[in-house]
């Protein structure tokens, strides 16, 4: 078996979908909203462009109705997590049963059928061949001839990368996900932000929704996601919700799958190609995760606040109003240090 | 509520132009508490005045009101004479006020330049314009004389130049009045002094501060006027040229305080933790031992002291002893029982079970679980063995509340009842039941790291004399403080930590503030012995 450009096309095509989710997932965490909802919103994405295609009769209705559909489902997250204050946990767990139960339903009303539909005359997205490159042996083969959302992704991740570090509302984000007490007592709306960072991972979901179904096949069924919006959340961490950290991260997983795929073709159980990424992510998992008895077990709070909790006064001192002068209850820790959920296997 | 007059002695000239800052009559009431009683207070332009007051005498309620975060039930705030409204600090902040808090509201990861321009940024081309916020920065921090790097990690730097980032904060936003709320209570004592200083230059620049804090030395140090707060009303306005540490204290407390009572020297026995070589290696980053070969002894009846500046390997070392740290060399012997040899460590139960209590320094993460009632708060430790413990795993509630009551009433902690989540108790009371807790179990050694930071001047009073008490009924002490007055005040001998290493020995009779001072700066001690020549020489 050899590494060649047809790999690196299949990887390219394979990452796609996770690269969307995550650009999502890495904007929610770095606004401290740990989005785990990244399957379900990826899953509705996907019917959601499959559904739109299939009714405007262009696979350009079909991404417009993804980014709709998954905008409009991460709003629950924003709602639920931001504006009522529930564990963004248990909301965006919530969310993906909800999206595997919907999309099944919407299958049979809307479709009439069960398991996967597919049409000969379901619109997908052509193919792009750059002019230049696709020319160039090798790296025309494994960059040219994709769909427009696997060069728009790329374009994201350079976007969001510029946005974060270099604008004004970046900065601000990472601000109001590190901490939202000091971002608010400079005037910056904490919830505006958040709610900001979670609509755009839902409409970066809907694209990488739109890819799978449109792009990498062109049909839908049910539960097609298969974990990739969770290897989404573990790319967030293993990239620590950096842009590019995450590009490679993603690249990791669609190699992975890519190899997959080609060893399957030769001769290898399905089912073990299929399980490759899961194991892959375990691996990565384990790999990023450090022993953290050396560091102290005592896990202390930052400095500066050290004495802040113990220095509160009797009742006389301690507006009961949120945020108090001597500041309230300290946030969890949040952001890359998140503790590691436990990843569901979907059923 | 009666009082009809508060003892009024005007610092200022009463013939001065409108007050920068003036509230008149201030009432603010939560449920049960009437926590600002018509308070009065005026500061004048480019004054330093001391707000000062035990904790819930409504100093921060009174800060609050000032500063927006909470409207008042009745009175009056004044700007140059205008009257204010805030119903947000945003507002107070356009008008010209500007609050540091006691736990800063900073972004560790961002640099000092994007903490202090976060929320108006300069924008050129649509992005930050990095290159104009830096030199504003750079240009602030010149002509306060801050020493603050621009470009570092706030979450880098030591605490007390965090501190001079919330300041560089105000001064981007060009706050006229600076309200630093209780600014030294994190502080070291050399940082405390740079402070001060920053305070003094803030002033002589014309800008007003106004100081919330319960340290009288710092008052008597920077202040130009104080006032005094007791159970929500003023209980004294004055000039500090004209008063004394005494009267404040006494205006603080309603009673008159011993400020400077010194304890009888111990009698030292037998060795209850002996230390040989402990070792912690770097942190992830770092590249020097934590805590660098340090030996010590502690005798029972003797209260010994380690000074340093905060980060030198004390919490390292109090925690490698208590076995919450890992230590990777040395050996550690807890009245008789060797319980850390050669990296291998025993667990925290089996070092308890050995003799050892121990206070540590975060009452509020580690030395309590905040949300629990005092009473479990309390059994803790107790909850393995009878009374308290009772049969197949079943604790006995009576006799632990039983228990609780007895440390309650036999180190007076002030709480409703022994029902109520620790957290809602005020500082000093959190301290004085976990203390009591730790002392109630009797071990021959007790280790107690920062016991009366952010505590009030009475309850710090009541804390020593308790440590004192426990000292003299032949029980050894390891005491770790910030505050090197505390240190000196309690030892029978004080070691001084520099850089993971016990730079200097001093018994109780040369300890003198110069010289640890010296010795925590990383000088030679002299006229000490060294616990360790080597480290000695190393030091320098």
């Amino acid at each position: 078996m050899s590494f060649d450009a047809e790999l690196v096309f299949s990887a390219l095509r394979a990452l796609t979908p996770v690269l969307f989710a995550a650009l999502g997932g890495a904007l929610c965490e770095r606004a401290g909203v740990f989005n785990v909802s990244l399957e379900g919103t990826l899953l509705s994405g996907c019917f959601a462009a499959v559904a739109g295609s299939w009714y405007t009769g262009s696979a350009w209705g079909g991404v417009l109705a993804a980014v709709l559909a998954g905008t409009a489902f991460s709003a629950i997250l924003a709602i639920g997590a931001v504006s009522l204050g529930a564990d963004a946990v248990v909301v965006g767990i919530a969310l993906n049963l909800l999206a595997v139960g919907l999309t099944g339903f919407l299958l049979r009303t809307v479709f009439g059928t069960q398991g996967t539909f597919s049409d000969p005359d379901l619109q997908g997205l052509e193919p792009v061949d750059i002019p230049g490159v696709s020319s160039i042996p090798f790296v025309g083969d494994a960059i040219s001839g994709h769909s427009p959302l696997v060069y728009l992704s790329w374009v994201a991740v350079a976007v969001i990368a510029v946005l974060l570090s270099r604008h004004r509302w970046g900065v601000r984000l990472r601000g109001v996900g590190e901490a939202p007490d000091a971002a608010q007592s400079l005037g910056v709306s904490v919830a505006k932000y958040r709610y900001a960072a979670v609509l755009v991972s839902g409409a970066l979901c809907g694209l990488g929704g739109a890819q799978l179904a449109l792009g990498n096949v062109t049909l839908f069924s049910e539960n097609m996601t298969a974990g990739r919006g969770w290897i989404a959340v573990v790319a967030v961490m293993l990239g620590r919700a950096l842009p590019v950290g995450v590009l490679l991260a993603a690249l990791l997983f669609g190699l992975v799958e890519a190899f997959g795929f080609r060893l399957q073709g030769e001769g290898m159980p399905q089912q073990a190609a299929d399980a490759a990424p899961y194991v892959m992510t375990l691996a990565a998992l384990f790999l990023a995760t450090r022993p953290r008895f050396r560091d102290g077990l005592v896990r202390r709070r930052p400095s500066g606040k050290a004495a802040a909790g113990g220095g509160s006064g009797g009742p006389g001192e301690r507006p009961p109003g949120p945020p108090g002068p001597r500041g309230p209850a300290d946030p969890p820790a949040s952001g890359t240090s998140s503790p590691v959920p436990t990843l569901e296997p979907n059923p | 509520m009666t009082e009809p007059q508060p003892p009024a002695r005007p610092g200022a000239s009463p013939d001065a132009p409108a007050p920068e800052v003036e509230l008149r009559g201030i009432v603010k009431r939560f449920p049960g508490v009437l926590a600002c009683d018509r308070v009065d207070l005026a500061v004048a332009a480019g004054e330093v005045h001391a707000l000062m007051g035990e904790n819930g005498a409504g100093k921060s309620t009174l800060m609050s009101v000032l500063y927006g975060l909470q409207r008042p039930d009745a009175g009056q705030i004044l700007l140059r004479g205008t009257p204010h409204s805030f119903t947000s600090p945003l507002q107070a902040i356009d008008a010209g006020l500007g609050m540091v808090h006691q736990g800063f509201k900073l972004f560790p990861s961002l640099s000092v330049t994007e903490n202090v321009v976060y929320g108006s940024e300069p924008v050129r081309r649509g992005l930050v314009d990095r290159a104009a916020a830096r030199a504003k920065v750079a240009e602030l921090v010149e002509r306060h004389g801050l020493q603050v790097p621009p470009d570092a990690k706030v979450g880098s730097l030591p605490v007390g130049v965090q501190q001079r980032v919330e300041i560089l904060k105000l001064l981007y936003r060009d706050a006229r009045v600076l309200i630093l709320d209780e600014p030294t209570a994190v502080l070291t004592p050399a940082e405390a002094d740079r402070l001060l200083e920053v305070v003094r230059g803030l002033a002589a620049a014309g800008r007003t501060v106004l100081l919330v804090t319960h340290k009288l030395h710092e008052v008597m140090a920077v202040s130009d006027n104080v006032t005094v707060l007791r159970d929500g009303r003023v209980t004294a306005r004055l000039a500090t040229a004209a008063t004394g540490p005494a009267e404040i204290a006494a205006a603080m407390t309603g009673r008159d305080v011993d400020l400077d009572r010194s304890h009888p020297a111990g009698t030292p026995g037998n060795e209850v933790l002996t230390v040989q070589g402990l070792t912690v290696p770097a942190g992830s980053g770092g590249a020097k031992p934590l805590v660098d070969a340090v030996s010590l002894e502690v005798r029972a009846g003797e209260i010994v002291g380690i000074a340093g500046v905060a980060g030198n390997g004390q919490s390292e070392l109090v925690e490698a002893l208590a076995g919450l740290r890992h230590a990777s060399a040395g050996r550690v012997v807890v009245a008789g029982t060797e319980v850390a040899s050669g990296g291998k460590g025993a667990s925290v139960a089996k070092r308890r079970a050995a003799g050892l209590a121990y206070v540590p320094e975060d009452r509020a993460e580690v030395g309590a679980a905040r949300t629990a009632p005092l009473a479990d708060n309390l059994a803790m430790g107790f909850h393995r063995s009878a009374p308290i413990a009772g049969r197949g795993g079943l604790l006995r509630r009576s006799a632990l509340r039983a228990h609780a009551a007895r440390v309650i009433e036999r180190f007076g902690v002030k709480a409703a009842s022994g029902a109520v989540p620790i957290g809602t108790l005020s500082g000093g009371n959190q301290q004085k039941a976990i203390l009591g807790r730790e002392i109630t179990h009797d071990a021959p050694l007790l280790i107690v790291e920062q016991p009366t930071r952010g505590v009030d001047i009475g309850s710090i009073e009541n804390i020593h004399a308790r440590l004192v008490e426990y000292r003299d009924a032949g029980h050894g002490i390891l005491l770790v403080s910030a505050e090197l007055s505390e240190v000196l005040a309690l030892s029978d001998r004080v070691l001084v930590m520099y850089e993971g290493r016990v730079v200097a020995e001093l018994p109780r009779a040369e300890a003198d503030a110069q010289t640890v001072g010296l010795a925590m700066a990383g000088g030679t001690a002299t006229g000490g012995t060294a616990a360790d020549p080597a480290a000695k020489a190393k030091a320098l």
